[in-house]
């Protein structure tokens, strides 16, 4: 176990000591994995109340699906939540870090947190790793200040804007944004245009499918609705179940004790303080 | 793309000479072309853009024309090939009026011999690169279909090149339905139109709209949308936090 005391690079951050060798590999012909992607549609809109933010629940290995209903809505305050697509794991890590940073924040500062706090943790990060954190968030929550929502994308840069989409299905949900956002729409219409435009993705790009998932963070309140919409149910079931085969008969039950049970009692004086 | 062959030293410079000789790139380029079915026939819509790789070079290139009586062609992609191609149909049309015998080309069949030109074409490696939009009314039926450059080429009840596969589509597959009327497919087919100029770099807001019926062709004068940029985030997007972006 000491070899790992030798590996941890000096300053901290990421080692760069294997790019040589990687480069010489890739020249005499390995071709280097490819990252794990999520393939998503995640969106958000500013409604008149307050933010709603929607994804759909595929995670893709390539071309497999390796996760049928995750979770891509990240908590990260209870007034601000954010999607993330991209890569699976940075986005959850750097959600999390975040989510951490503004819960000690909260506890020096005694109020709640505001966006912009959480947007300029999170761009800071990405920005130091020069894109290679692979995470393309949409950020959205009501704070003291308003309603806000803004994207971030893996190089560091972010947007402020009335209704966003990231993703590998971001055009089809822009495509239903762009004919049918208007601003002041009320609860209802907001999640139904969300719900409509993850629709989009799901139906029309690859890389998203599944369920739809929605939040809806209004001034003190925000509710996660898991689940909102399930287009895509199992179409043949059949209505006998599965019937398993005839179990084994029992024998004989028997318990043997493995360790002998014994009875301790105490004796002599409690130990001083 | 580039469609090179791995070259055996003797070939060289046979190849070579060759090699300049076919497509590698194209240089004048048209963006998307959308097109649905309806009532009484055919809808297409296209921009009059020309773009130069990032340039807008051409404002004022007709990317949709009408071939023989039953037929109406959109063209994506370079526009010289595109030229080229009306070239070809018109010598295919003439030809066939030369039998004389009250026959004409009806949308099927051109379809058919711009998919053989295409793929044959790919087949040498020197493509045509387009990707074509061919709609049209013969007896009554209303016909619509695509050819892409490689060849590729299918029939649908709506179409959507370039980037209209990723922005049209999914307004089309969501709202297009069988009848529709002339002013609900046109309305259709501008809000596809606004949503490619919105968020397509090569568009540009001059468009036309192209209606094919059993009686003819007809090409609308180029006209353009309105867009709307009032929303009270793009005014001031940093109301709450002065300087930041």
């Amino acid at each position: 176990m000491s070899q790992s005391a030798v590996d941890v690079p000096p300053k901290g951050g990421f080692s760069f000591d294997l790019c040589k060798r990687n480069d010489m590999l890739t020249q005499k012909g390995l071709k280097a994995p490819s990252f794990l992607k999520t393939g998503t549609t995640i969106v958000g809109l500013i409604f008149k109340d307050g933010v709603i933010l929607g994804a759909d629940t595929r995670a893709t290995e390539g071309p497999i699906v390796a996760d049928k209903n995750c979770e891509k809505i990240h908590y990260m305050a209870p007034n601000i939540y954010c999607c993330g697509a991209g890569t699976a794991a940075d986005t959850e890590a750097v959600t999390d870090m975040v989510s951490s940073q503004l819960r000690l924040h909260r506890y020096q500062t005694s109020r709640d947190s505001r966006i912009i706090t959480a947007l300029t943790l999170l761009k800071k990060h990405l920005f130091s790793y020069q894109g290679h954190v692979s995470a393309a968030l949409v950020l959205g929550g009501v704070d003291i200040t308003g309603p806000h929502l803004h994207t971030i994308y893996p190089h560091g840069s972010t947007d402020t804007l009335p209704f966003a989409t990231m993703g590998s299905g971001s055009l089809a949900a822009m495509s239903v944004f762009e004919a049918k956002y208007k601003e002041g729409l009320t609860r209802d219409e907001g999640i139904k245009l969300v719900a409509e435009a993850i629709c989009s993705g799901i139906f029309n790009d690859l890389g998203s499918g599944s369920n739809v998932d929605i939040c809806v963070i209004t001034k003190g309140n925000n509710e996660y609705l898991r689940n909102y919409m399930e287009p895509n149910p199992r179409t043949y079931v059949s209505s006998k179940g599965y019937s398993f085969t005839k179990k084994t008969e029992v024998l004989l039950t028997k318990i043997t004790p493995l360790l002998e049970r014994v009875e301790i009692t105490e004796v002599g004086e409690a130990m001083e303080e | 793309m580039t469609f090179t062959i791995p070259i055996e030293n003797g070939d060289a410079g046979k190849v070579a000479e060759a090699e300049s000789q076919r497509t590698l790139y194209p240089y004048v380029t048209g963006t998307s072309i959308v097109a649905i079915k309806y009532k009484d026939g055919v809808l297409m819509a296209s921009d009059m853009g020309g773009s130069y790789g990032s340039t807008l070079r051409y404002k004022n290139i007709e990317r949709m024309k009408a071939i023989g009586k039953h037929s109406l062609l959109g063209a994506s992609g370079e526009i010289s090939d595109f030229q080229e191609i009306l070239r070809y149909l018109d010598e295919l049309t003439l030809n066939d009026n030369m039998w004389d015998d009250g026959n004409s080309l009806g949308p099927k069949e051109i379809h058919n011999y711009l998919t053989r030109v295409m793929y044959n074409r790919r087949n040498k490696f020197n493509p045509l690169w387009n990707t074509l939009v061919l709609g049209g009314v013969k007896n009554g039926k209303s016909y619509l279909g695509m050819v892409s450059m490689i060849g590729v080429s299918f029939e649908d009840d709506h179409v959507a090149t370039g980037f209209g596969n990723h922005l049209a589509r999914p307004i089309l597959r969501d709202e297009w339905h069988a009848d529709l009327s002339f002013e609900d497919g046109v309305k259709l087919l501008e809000k596809c139109m606004r949503v490619l100029l919105y968020r397509d770099r090569s568009a540009i807001n001059k468009l036309q709209i192209a209606k094919i019926t059993e009686e003819g062709v007809t090409v609308s004068q180029p006209y353009s949308l309105k867009t709307f940029w009032e929303y009270s985030s793009f005014h001031n997007p940093t109301a709450s936090a002065e300087g930041s972006w």
